[in-house]
């Protein structure tokens, strides 16, 4: 369990933060810029002291500034992935490499360098210089570095930010291994969605200074505390499910999610890999009947547990599909009052195959459609 | 070159370069203290420190002499318990150089100290490097163009000091006479006209010397340390 709460004013900026999250487990703090979540996480690393507060991991007191209570940065292991990498220039990949390992203590040994080097596909890399590396391979070696470190939690910040869009992928896939792989804890920092849905198991949503909410991905993405974030284009359900069967031949997989299955078109599913599937309020369409006659190909029956303004003249409808899981529909304020949607009202969610994103979310051999 | 020339010439070279021996440590540490500190004498100790580049070389000689000589205090003091004397001897013209060095020397390592990365040491604290391993194994490695070519100009400098050497440790032959002292008595000499041209070209062929070595090694160093 990582648990803090902090005040820091710094800059003429306050950050005013709690938070509480399982380990291990992926947390993603997620905000826009400007909102303290590089100004947490060095609180979290004990690079920065909070004003008043404690953090606290797995039992171990970070901080405390009442108990007076501070473990040096130092001392802390914790490992921290900065955006812009800070390989130490004068030394070369495998000498930065070794540098948090050889001061790790003897008995925190858990992870090697061999071990290092395949997880994040290092060895071709050992004998350059930093200034040799693009930005992708320079990330991999200092997240590498960290882990050498033994770290008990390992920091994040927009790990991904320095790089361009077209080359995240020299990163992205080594960030998946070692959540799947390790267990070792680990909060990032983002502002990109896309990167949240690969990695997070946990989110915590930040705005000015402030953690708004926070728990599993799936029951954050429909908070709408999210949605002024994300912006109206992004707004839509994040439901992790079960591959229950794949039909190959027709490029179809089906998804347990909540009480109810979704068919969506994805190639290379596997049976019982887990999945992320992206749901996106403006792609659902609600039916207050059985639909027939359709080329939808997914009718979840639900109940509306809540309806909201949306951006514009919309609204979001958000229905509960069973076994905790829901979804969110953006309809008309048209729509709204034709079908006389009223809170507590069961009907369809109508899900095309195709607009079902699908994300792996463990270690799969699924690639997204 | 007659024999007195020569030792003139190792005289200068040895003076600068125990000046310059002696005076890096302290410089490191009055550099750091200079840039990352900020205790309230900082600008105190900064004006202390620059002092000898704005005051006659002469007056710094002096004060040299009046706080050092034997009837002062630490003189009296050095003398009882080091058996050292410095006025009129080689150790006293080393410290004449080495103070009006000294400030040429911390200005380039404290620029070189400005000029790292402050973020790479704390990602040294995050991988469990403690203070002492910190600096030794990230900022001083990245400080050393710097200490280098402060190194190179206070040597360059050292090696023609006079008004200060001359104050404080007179000009005897073989003890304190340097290069620009021997350059200065050929000139006051009748007839030493030749001398003293022949001092004044080895002064420029070891100073032309000193500015292509200096240049080369920086960019070694440069290079080793690509950024």
């Amino acid at each position: 369990m990582l648990s803090l709460s902090v005040i820091k004013c710094w800059r003429g900026f306050k950050l005013r933060a709690q938070l509480d999250t399982p380990t291990p487990g992926v947390v993603a703090l997620f905000g826009r810029s400007g909102c303290g979540k590089t100004t947490l996480i060095n609180i979290i690393s004990g690079l920065l002291e909070p004003d008043e507060g404690r953090v606290e991991l797995d039992g171990v007191i970070l901080t405390d500034t009442r108990g007076r209570i501070r473990i040096p940065v130092e001392r802390r292991r914790i490992g921290y992935v900065f955006q812009d990498a800070r390989l130490f220039p004068h030394l070369g990949v495998l000498a930065n490499l070794r540098y948090g390992e050889r001061r790790a203590p003897k008995e925190a040994r858990s992870i090697g360098l061999d071990e290092v080097l395949a997880l994040l596909g290092l060895e071709p890399l050992l004998t350059r210089r930093p200034y040799q590396l693009s930005g992708g391979e320079r990330q991999r070696v200092a997240l590498g570095r960290a882990l050498l470190s033994q770290p008990r939690l390992l920091l994040l910040d927009e790990p991904l930010a320095a790089i361009d869009t077209a080359r995240r992928e020299e990163v992205l896939p080594y960030l998946e291994t070692l959540r799947d792989r390790l267990s070792i804890p680990m909060v990032f920092v983002s502002h990109q969605l896309d990167e949240v849905l690969r990695l997070a198991t946990h989110v915590a949503l930040m705005e000015a200074g402030e953690i708004v909410a926070s728990g599993t991905l799936s029951d954050i993405s429909v908070r709408p505390e999210l949605r002024a974030i994300v912006g109206p284009e992004a707004v839509g359900s994040i439901l992790d499910g079960t591959v229950t069967r794949v039909d190959a031949a027709a490029g179809m997989a089906d998804i347990q999610l909540g009480a109810g299955v979704l068919h969506v078109s994805l190639q290379d599913a596997r049976v019982g890999a887990r999945m992320r599937v992206q749901l996106l309020a403006r792609d659902i369409i609600l039916a207050i009947e059985p639909a027939r006659g359709l080329s939808v190909r997914n009718a979840l029956q639900g109940v509306i547990t809540e309806i909201s303004p949306d951006f514009g003249q919309a609204v979001l409808i958000k229905v509960d599909i069973g076994a905790g899981a829901a979804v969110l529909a953006r309809i008309t304020k048209n729509a709204l009052a034709a079908l006389e949607l009223r809170v507590g009202m069961t009907l369809w969610v109508l899900v095309k195959a195709v607009s079902a994103r699908g994300h792996t979310y463990s270690a799969g051999t699924i690639t997204p459609r | 070159m007659t024999p007195a020339e020569l030792d003139a010439l190792r005289l200068s070279l040895e003076i600068a370069l125990r000046s310059v021996a002696f005076s890096l440590p302290l410089a490191v540490l009055v550099a750091y203290l200079l840039a990352r500190s900020r205790f309230p004498g900082t600008l105190a100790l900064d004006a202390l420190v620059h002092l000898p580049l704005v005051l006659p070389p002469v007056a710094v000689g002096y004060l040299l002499l009046v706080s050092l000589d034997a009837r002062s205090a630490a003189g009296r003091w050095l003398q009882a318990h080091f058996g050292i004397e410095l006025p009129f001897t080689t150790a006293g013209a080393t410290l004449a150089t080495a103070v009006m060095t000294f400030p040429l020397m911390v200005r380039a390592i404290r620029l070189a100290l400005e000029s790292v990365d402050q973020g790479l040491e704390a990602a040294a604290r995050t991988l469990g490097a403690r203070p002492l391993d910190r600096f030794l194994s990230i900022t001083l490695p990245l400080m050393l163009p710097g200490i280098l070519a402060g190194l190179l100009t206070a040597f360059a400098a050292g090696l023609g000091q006079f008004g200060a050497v001359i104050t404080f440790a007179s000009n005897v032959p073989g003890v304190t006479r340097t290069l620009p002292l021997a350059l200065y008595t050929a000139i006051q000499e009748p007839g030493g006209e030749a001398a003293a041209m022949r001092l004044a070209v080895l002064a420029i062929a070891l100073g032309l010397l000193g500015l292509v070595l200096a240049e080369l090694l920086a960019r070694r160093v440069y290079r080793l340390l690509r950024r």
